[in-house]
């Protein structure tokens, strides 16, 4: 014991400078900024693709606010004139730790907004947990239609469309480029996400074009990383055509070990996911690729003042063009600013104002236009585009480019989403 | 029949990879009679130094040929370097505690070395790769089998791991190390008291096991994106491998690796709804029958 009371004693003084460098932020509590809580994957597989790039567009949005440097119509500093900051949670861990730590964020860290949640695991386990805690919460990125098709929620908001489109816009576009196709395969990941994305992907298809035949649905457990035996199988089915939800490393590593197999030859690869890595693909993609960006994002994202602004200020942080999951934080943010501003010019800035704000609003993003119109107002749809890869001078760029509206890719307000879709998915009234 | 053969072959290549990651392991366990959960992190470590040298490599323009030299250096600084630190840092001092006891520093040291590789390396996949997409896994060429086209690379693969089963099994059989080692591996205070180097022995077999498990991250690396948490999706397979053939044998773990590797490959080309339950289902009907696993030794009865 005696040799550590010296060392404590060394301590207390930096304690002491450490306390009274605290008390003058202490002091300014009165023009105290607006805390965000922020929720993304900053280890494990989803980092890299996902998690990491959205922090890093939280962060430059979030700068570039404070400093009044977004364009029209959220030139205002902050949210409504106050500066906002962010407190950072790593989404990793599963939902049952998500959820201890979004207690934690609310009422430890004293948040006034949660936004977050790329896992649609997450995204279903916070929802409720939210509503029970009354804090208005903004999922940004998971893809899951379940979410307000099964229950209804009024603290919980949603800004960008949900799953269904990347399914009906793929299909779409993947038989305008081969109207002669007879049959396909998937190699999809065992889990919500891969099995979601084929059972959608499967019925739209059995919708649009009955004849055409399933040869093999390969489901390799996530992050499995060798696809030897899969790739046999899938070669030998000989497929017209390859569907793949496919992400991140897995991804990079199906197409490392299926190209030197010369599996796309004669198989044309649609991957819905495949745009938030494409920069590192070079080499390693076949030329005609479909790519899905979940949304008109990234490079299939119309060019506007807001656009150029997101890639600039993401530039400046990460060094390369921002990705999907960039644009969606992107949505987050600007769709809870501009509510934010116009519950404070009508009644307050209290949660109840900002609900209502946001319900039904309809607005700009770097992605164009997002309109909360489905799950009584918390569920944003945009009408979304895919595209195909063509390799220029050792780079991936995304060519013949189609635009789908939302009519023809999202169920309308009432139906889900595989009713919808087995109904022949008959344009609503929007 | 051309399925048949798909089946035999990739359930082949398959069960190379896994003899490669599991024998380590089981040569651990079977020595120290430690479960070394931190098979995975060395693994990794493998894997990640691998793409760091061989950039080095395809950085200084050198031949892309010499990229697979760079494989091995990884493999063996890794096993040279982490192996000692780890052995003589750690686990030395834990001799004789309680096996559970062990599994729980080798797991405290899997998140450790988890964390330590995501600070150095980041959380981005990695690949190696030269300048102009080149590979070491698609250097060697393809050759075709029944109309299907498989890279070379994996009868490299396969070759490491049945050239790695015959030197271990001479060097057990018919050496005297191995014969020092079978004998602490049946009785570590016996041999001591013969005059046994005991600490020496251990060692080694840690040593020797860190290498192979980098040796099977550095073979894996060129075919995957190299990224945090791939340490982890091995040790639960490989952990499978080693149960079924008994933990603490070698011809175990390779027979464990075939029967894994074919079932794997069987299910993916007949039923591949079944794909994840397979392998796991081999494994529970294997130790219904056969407690210890196939392979595993008599114990020997101490009073």
């Amino acid at each position: 014991m005696d040799t550590q009371a010296p060392l404590s004693l060394k301590l207390l003084p930096a304690l002491l400078v450490a306390a009274a460098l605290a008390l003058p932020a202490a002091s300014h509590a009165q023009d105290k900024p607006i805390r965000i809580g922020l929720v993304t994957f900053l280890s494990g597989p989803a980092a890299g693709p996902f998690g990491v790039p959205a922090k890093m567009a939280a962060e430059a949005i979030v700068e570039s606010l404070n400093a009044g440097k977004v364009p029209a119509p959220y030139a205002a500093k902050g949210f409504g004139g106050t500066p906002i900051e962010l407190a950072i949670i790593d989404e990793a861990g599963g939902a049952t730790k998500q959820v201890a730590e979004f207690r934690n964020l609310v009422e430890r860290q004293n948040v006034d907004f949660v936004i977050g949640y790329i896992g649609s695991g997450d995204c279903l386990a916070i929802a409720p947990v939210a509503e029970e805690m009354k804090k208005l919460t903004v999922l940004f990125d998971c893809g899951t239609p379940r979410i307000f098709e099964d229950a209804s929620y009024k603290y919980v908001f949603r800004t960008r469309s949900h799953a269904t489109m990347d399914a009906v816009a793929g299909a779409l576009y993947l038989l305008d480029a081969k109207p002669g196709m007879k049959n396909y395969a998937g190699i999809n990941q065992n889990y919500a996400y891969g099995q979601d994305s084929w059972t959608d992907f499967t019925a739209v298809m059995s919708a649009l074009r009955p004849k055409v035949e399933v040869t093999t649905s390969q489901m390799p457990k996530f992050g499995a990383g060798q696809y030897g035996p899969e790739i046999s199988a899938l070669l030998q089915t000989n497929s017209d055509v390859i569907h793949s939800s496919l992400w991140g490393g897995d991804l990079e590593a199906f197409m490392l070990q299926a190209m030197p197999r010369n599996m796309f030859a004669s198989s044309q690869l649609i991957l819905v996911a495949g745009e938030p890595y494409l920069h590192r693909l070079p080499g390693n993609i076949p030329d005609g690729t479909i790519i899905g960006a979940r949304g008109p994002n990234g490079a299939y994202a119309q060019k506007s003042a807001l656009k150029d602004w997101l890639i600039q200020a993401y530039k400046q942080k990460a060094g390369i063009e921002p990705n999907y999951p960039a644009y969606s934080v992107a949505m987050a943010f600007l769709g809870l600013k501009a509510a934010f501003e116009k519950a404070k010019a009508r009644s307050g800035e209290d949660t109840e104002a900002v609900i209502k704000a946001l319900e039904f609003s309809t607005f700009d993003s770097p992605s164009g236009k997002v309109m909360m119109k489905l799950g009584k107002g918390h569920q944003a749809v945009t009408g979304t585009a895919y595209g195909a890869t063509k390799t220029v001078n050792g780079q991936i760029t995304l060519t013949n480019i189609k635009y789908y509206p939302v009519e023809q890719v999202q169920p309308p307000e009432g139906v889900k989403s595989l009713d919808w879709i087995k109904d022949g998915m008959k344009p609503g009234k929007w | 029949m051309v399925q048949l053969l798909a089946v035999l072959i990739d359930g082949l290549i398959y069960a190379s990879w896994l003899f490669i990651i599991a024998v380590g392991l089981t040569l651990i366990y079977g020595v120290m009679k430690i479960l070394n959960i931190a098979h995975g992190s060395l693994y990794a470590l493998g894997a990640f130094t691998s793409v760091t040298f061989t950039s080095a490599w395809f950085a200084h323009g050198y031949p892309a040929m010499g990229s697979y030299a760079m494989l091995a250096l990884a493999a063996v600084v890794v096993g040279l370097v982490a192996g000692p630190v780890i052995e003589r840092g750690l686990l030395r001092f834990l001799y004789g505690k309680d096996e559970v006891v062990l599994v729980l520093v080798t797991y405290a040291l899997f998140l450790i070395l988890e964390d330590l590789i995501k600070l150095v390396w980041g959380v981005d996949p990695l690949f190696v790769q030269g300048p102009k997409g080149e590979t070491p896994y698609a250097l060697l060429g393809n050759f075709s089998i029944g109309g299907l086209t498989y890279p070379t690379y994996n009868l490299l693969l396969v070759g490491v791991a049945i050239v790695t089963a015959i030197v271990l099994t001479w060097v057990l059989a018919r050496t005297r190390a191995g014969k020092l080692l079978i004998a602490v591996i049946h009785d570590r205070e016996t041999a001591a008291a013969m005059g046994i180097d005991v600490g020496r022995t251990y060692f080694v077999t840690f040593t020797l096991g860190a290498m192979l498990a980098a040796v099977g991250g550095a073979l894996t690396a060129p075919t995957v994106s190299v990224v945090t948490g791939m340490g982890a999706e091995v040790i639960v397979i490989a952990f499978a491998v080693v149960v079924i053939g008994g933990l603490g044998s070698l011809p175990g773990a390779a027979l464990g690796a075939v029967i894994v590797g074919l079932v794997r490959a069987a299910s993916i080309h007949y039923r591949p709804e079944l794909e994840l339950f397979a392998v796991y289902f081999v494994m529970a009907a294997v130790l219904i029958v056969r407690p210890k696993g196939l392979f595993s030794a008599a114990e020997v009865r101490k009073i």
